[in-house]
């Protein structure tokens, strides 16, 4: 059994497949939109069209990039606000075909910048949230690597949240956590063991539904099946009325953290 | 030049650091505060008569009820869910003993205080922030009393006013405080989606969770000046990029200037507006 912090590294391991990769991997004939026609395309973000068997998806992806250069240019994953506009453009386009939405997550969070700011990020991520809870057709999100506090929720607001075993999600990186409670970032294992931020905390607090194997690190077993995870998510879904499928998205989240209720 | 400099003597104090000299406490004996912004010592009776607002119109913080006092109409506003309080529910090292002690040093049970109100003869549901209660971090509790609000007020068909003030999501509920992001932002849908008004009134400083959820999604957003509005806090952004962080970063002035609130507000003017953009919106 892994430590929290050892899920923590390997959540963060730069030999993990990216959310590309899962596009590309899971489904057949990507065609990437860009832009959030408002300011510009953020790398960090990418989404278009992709089938699964002969049905159309959306898919978006948060992108750390494979190599120093490619890292550079996706930002090692960390959005601007135009990310996640571009995100939920596609959405929106989504609702608008009657399409399916699938997001992989992989994002040590928001990029905290000058500019990300100053074009606010804050707004931005609220707005993608807000709006993620109202769509009409079915969301998916799956945490495939770093689910990082308000940047990776963002892109999880959906019907069903599934997590691979080693990835994490949490409210603040360990090392900032045990900065700010003990002035200490060699405490930051210790953090992670409390933050609960392991695929088997949030599936026991209810925040995931799925926890999904990586197969012993045979990735290709792994997309198959995850596909075929897919595919049968969508086949329980799609009888759903867009109504429906709203009031039971709020229902997940609303649920969560009432008290009374164990957790 | 620099050298002389060094040798001459000034001869005032501004010459020494071009700074006036503090102004007198008005009384000998009184308690006072020192001013972040103008640097005068600033009596702490000025402060309880003038709303926490320095001559120099600097908002001191303000605790939550007496927010309440000067926001909500005498008399009107009527409690509801005082009696949540947050538990240590991941059993997390040292939350226990900060939430007792907290819980007696604020003298509330949590960060937010909820109810009903009329402000200016208009009614609402009303939220404030607590900012002596953990800095106003948002946690299952937090989440809960804000969620319950939006849906008395979409039940009851009411607008809702918010005050916020917040460091974030709180860390010591993990995973489940980040929840009440989602959580929080779904009611304020629910609510917008009847047609319902939802004014925010920021104030310093709100960042993190609470400003990437229901601070941001108002119909309206109004910030006090100066206020501190961001996502990622101060220190972090210039540790991440290595560079100086521009004149009135994160403030509510620059955000005003962003296109990312609507006004900004004194104190003594909150209430008046707030009243008449209340009652600009009564249904008949």
């Amino acid at each position: 059994m892994k430590t929290a912090y050892e899920i923590v590294t390997a959540a963060r391991s730069k030999d993990r497949q990216t959310g590309l990769e899962f596009i590309e991997h899971v489904f057949k004939g990507f065609i990437e939109l860009h832009g959030d026609r408002r300011y510009a395309d953020d790398p960090s973000v990418v989404g278009g069209l992709a089938c699964l068997d002969d049905t159309p998806f959306t898919v978006i992806a948060t992108e750390k990039g494979r190599d120093t250069k490619s890292r550079i240019r996706r930002n090692f994953g960390m959005a601007h606000p135009e990310g996640y506009r571009k995100a939920l453009r596609l959405m929106k386009q989504a609702e608008k075909f009657g399409r399916p939405i699938v997001c992989f997550v992989d994002t040590s969070g928001a990029y905290p910048g000058i500019a990300a700011e100053e074009r606010g990020q804050g707004q931005a991520i609220a707005e993608s949230i807000t709006e993620m809870m109202g769509l009409k057709v079915p969301v998916l999100s799956v945490l495939i690597g770093e689910g990082g506090s308000g940047g990776a929720l963002a892109l999880a607001v959906a019907d069903e949240v599934w997590m691979l075993e080693n990835a994490s999600y949490s409210v603040i990186a360990p090392e900032s956590c045990a900065n700010i409670l003990w002035r200490d970032t060699d405490k930051a294992a210790e953090a992670a063991e409390n933050l609960k931020l392991t695929a088997k905390d949030a599936y026991r607090l209810g925040v995931v539904e799925r926890i999904i194997s990586e197969r012993g690190g045979d990735t290709e077993l792994m997309y198959v099946s995850l596909a075929s995870d897919i595919r049968s998510w969508y086949q329980k879904m799609r009888i759903f009325s867009g109504e429906e499928l709203t009031q039971t998205r709020y229902g997940r989240f609303r649920k969560l953290g009432v008290p009374g209720s164990e957790q | 030049m620099a050298l002389e400099a060094f040798f001459k003597k000034p001869k005032n104090e501004l010459e020494k650091g071009g700074r006036l000299p503090p102004a007198k406490a008005e009384t000998a004996y009184e308690m006072s505060e020192k001013c972040p912004s103008c640097g005068h010592d600033i009596p702490l009776s000025f402060l309880w008569d003038n709303l926490h607002v320095c001559r120099c119109g600097r908002c001191f913080r303000m605790n939550a009820r007496q927010r309440i006092r000067f926001m909500a109409d005498k008399g009107s506003f009527t409690e509801l869910w005082g009696d949540l309080e947050s538990t240590d529910l991941l059993n997390f090292p040292g939350y226990k003993s900060k939430l007792e002690s907290t819980i007696s040093s604020a003298r509330e049970k949590e960060a937010v205080i909820c109810g009903e109100a009329t402000i200016g003869g208009a009614a609402c549901a009303l939220f404030v922030m607590e900012p002596y209660f953990m800095m106003g971090s948002m946690g299952t509790i937090v989440g809960e009393k804000i969620t319950r609000l939006f849906e008395y007020a979409t039940e009851k068909r009411l607008p809702v006013v918010g005050c916020t003030v917040s460091g974030g999501a709180r860390m010591q509920e993990g995973i489940l405080s980040l929840m009440q992001m989602a959580k929080t932002s779904g009611a304020v849908k629910r609510h917008s989606d009847s047609g319902l008004l939802y004014i925010t009134v920021i104030t310093d400083p709100t960042t993190g969770g609470v400003t990437a959820s229901f601070a941001m999604e108002g119909d309206i957003i109004i910030a006090e000046p100066g206020a501190t509005i961001g996502f990622a806090g101060a220190r972090l952004v210039e540790q991440t990029v290595r560079k100086k962080l521009p004149q009135g970063f994160q403030k509510a002035e620059t955000m005003l200037e962003h296109g990312f609130i609507d006004m900004i507000l004194p104190r003594n003017e909150q209430k008046r507006v707030i009243g008449t953009l209340l009652s600009m919106h009564i249904q008949i």
